[in-house]
């Protein structure tokens, strides 16, 4: 098994420092090529589809807007000098001594968003976020912290990527949720490292009463290597939590994700779903749903494809600690049905043409409250990649 | 429009089909009967081009072209078509969108033709995923209209289907061929006749699906052969009285 506590990085290799950008006032100023690579992670220039922005590079916020009351993004520094509160949101539910990743994390910080929607506050439009590495060999080490107070709505696209043509790379993201009674948080994160970069999330979410996490992870593009396993506890009655990731390893590729949800009170609900597929790569999809308390359903659906090579492994698991909990999942690793691509030819398609239906639909997985244009370019990722797999 | 001769084939190296030899005139309806297990499916399959059913002898000639090694997609888009009796699901793929995929470059109206054969409510929902037997049934039939082929394979169309909706898979096969006398949108009977003739071959196990389709000629599959062809209504009264084992005693 893979080192899941990042005994399998070398931080020697890595620089904690970089060259600070300028800071971008109007974002039709940036360079075209950093542009291309911002909306291929989601993150538009056009302003007026998104609530608010937070850009970083390397180590430099390089654009920061809100454009709705009570709603506020900044960098993490800057936060926690306004919100002398806020330092106590940080390392919380995560401990530095973790793991090697976050005492990494801990030691070299390197900035990180802060964004919180005000009680009752509903966020029309998707706040973006896009952390971005421009420089070879940096470790980039950010420390987020989101709050949704009670009652407010938030979607936040989270984009992340590394310039055109960089070979080396490390992004440790340390994020910490809060989702207070009844507030809703749609968070949508969406990856397009390079082939070369490595990346170690940590992330826990505190979800009370009746409040919502919706976690959408994609990852269609080639990288080095991914290890992440988020946290979240349903903490307060009548919580949800729903993860759906779509993954995609080309050879070369290692991924290693999941996500572990805990149901501590009652009428929680919790749903994992996982599509992936290798052509080449190592795909390793977790599930960990852990039911403390009678009352709660939670389901897991880890689905794997092999195309060609690669290897794909499904790892579901459930614990129920009382009687009255109702846990279920389905796993399934395996080819293409010949079956499903003969049917599709019956009906006129040649075969190339309904391997590739089978695999968009396979991976057509409902994610909510994605933009429309936003949901378009992930088809066209999808289309492309796929290109590449047959 | 679909002449077999002699044709011999094998799944995982077992003869399953013996010697078949048939032939379907352009605008004929022709019923096979036979026992479970008698190869029907293996037959209909084999027309087709599935993957593991092996032509070992004989060919297969469909509007004059032999096709015994044509690919599925080439059948299809020369103008066969199939209704599957236990069809895969497919995730993330909705009806609505394989019923355009049937149409293939021609315009469909998806909207109208669910609602004539009453499948609207589950054009958004993936490809047969959850569907009960005579939602099946109707699904396969609306992608056959969609994909209008000239020589129709069902495979057990009646099974699975309750009292209620089999009079509309009747009247929706017989559209199919042309032969219904429900939609005939305006047009004489033998306007209707004479617009692009359509040949279907229709596997029952039963024959209850004679009560709601015309056909032409029946025939009788027995352990792999082809042992009787004759009037359909004939053919079904004699099993009727005496059971396939009637076939087994002329096949003797």
């Amino acid at each position: 098994m893979r080192d899941v506590n990042g005994g399998d990085i070398d931080f020697r290799q890595y620089r904690t420092e970089a060259e600070a950008h300028e800071y971008i006032e109007d974002l039709g100023r940036v360079a075209p090529s950093d542009a291309e690579k911002f909306l291929q992670v989601g993150v538009s220039t056009q302003a007026n589809e998104r609530a608010g922005t937070f850009i970083q590079m390397d180590r430099s916020v390089v654009h920061c807007r809100t454009g709705q009351e009570g709603l506020e993004i900044m960098g993490i520094n800057q936060a926690l000098a306004r919100h002398p509160w806020l330092a106590g949101y940080l390392w919380r539910h995560i401990s530095p001594d973790g793991d090697a990743i976050t005492a990494h994390a801990k030691a070299a910080p390197a900035e990180g968003y802060f964004i919180r929607a005000r009680a009752g506050v509903k966020v029309a439009h998707p706040v973006q976020s896009c952390l971005y590495i421009a420089r070879d060999g940096f470790a980039q080490n950010v420390h987020n912290v989101v709050i949704v107070e009670e009652g407010a709505e938030m979607h936040i696209i989270t984009g992340c990527a590394t310039a055109p043509h960089l070979t080396t790379g490390l992004h440790i993201g340390v994020s910490e949720f809060y989702v207070r009674k009844g507030g809703r948080l749609t968070f949508t994160m969406i990856h397009d490292w390079g082939e070369k970069i490595n990346v170690r999330p940590r992330s826990v979410t505190m979800v009370e009463e009746g409040g919502v996490l919706v976690s959408n992870y994609i990852s269609l593009r080639p990288l080095g290597s991914l290890q992440m396993f988020p946290t979240t506890h349903l903490a307060g009655r009548g919580a949800v939590g729903r993860f759906n990731s779509i993954l995609v390893a080309s050879r070369g590729s290692r991924l290693d994700v999941g996500a572990r949800i805990l149901l501590e009170a009652p009428d929680t609900r919790a749903e994992i779903i996982s599509r992936a597929i290798t052509y080449g790569g190592d795909i390793i999809a977790r599930g960990d749903l852990v039911g403390r308390v009678a009352g709660i359903k939670a389901h897991l659906e880890c689905k794997g494809l092999i195309l060609n090579d690669g290897l794909m492994r499904a790892i579901p698991e459930l614990t129920g600690h009382v009687p009255g909990v109702e846990m279920s999942h389905e796993a399934a690793v395996g080819r293409i049905d010949r079956r499903e691509i003969e049917y599709l030819m019956a009906r006129g398609l040649d075969e190339e043409t309904a391997v590739s239906t089978i695999v968009r639909g396979f991976l057509n997985v409902e994610i909510e409250g994605l933009p429309p244009p936003l949901r378009a370019r992930l088809d066209q990722a999808i289309a492309e990649t796929q290109k590449d797999m047959m | 429009m679909l002449t077999i001769e002699e044709l011999t084939v094998e799944i995982g190296g077992k003869p399953i089909l013996k010697n078949i030899n048939m032939e379907i005139p352009p605008g004929e309806t022709h019923i096979l009967f036979g026992p479970n297990g008698s190869g029907k499916s293996t037959l209909m399959m084999t027309l087709m081009g599935f993957s593991g059913y092996d032509v070992t002898h004989g060919r297969i000639l469909f509007k004059g072209e032999d096709i015994t090694g044509l690919p599925i997609h080439e059948r299809a888009r020369m103008g066969m078509g199939v209704a599957f009796q236990r069809p895969p699901t497919i995730n993330g793929l909705k009806t609505g969108q394989l019923v355009k995929v049937c149409a293939g470059q021609r315009p469909v109206a998806v909207e109208e033709l669910a609602r004539q054969i009453n499948c609207t409510q589950f054009l958004e929902r993936d490809v047969n995923h959850h569907l009960s037997g005579g939602e099946i049934k109707r699904s396969e039939l609306l992608q056959l209209l969609a994909q209008d082929p000239d020589l129709v394979l069902l495979d057990e169309p009646e099974s699975g289907v309750d009292l209620e909706n089999i009079v509309l898979l009747g009247d929706t096969i017989n559209r199919l061929l042309h032969r219904g006398v429900k939609f005939p949108a305006g047009k004489t009977h033998r306007e209707m006749l004479q617009a692009r003739p359509k040949s279907a071959l229709v596997i029952t196990h039963t024959g209850h699906i004679l009560d709601y389709i015309t056909a032409d000629r029946g025939q009788v599959l027995y352990n792999g052969h082809l042992c009787c062809s004759r009037n359909a209504r004939e053919i079904l009264k004699w099993i009727g009285e005496y059971g396939y084992e009637e076939c087994f005693r002329c096949a003797m």
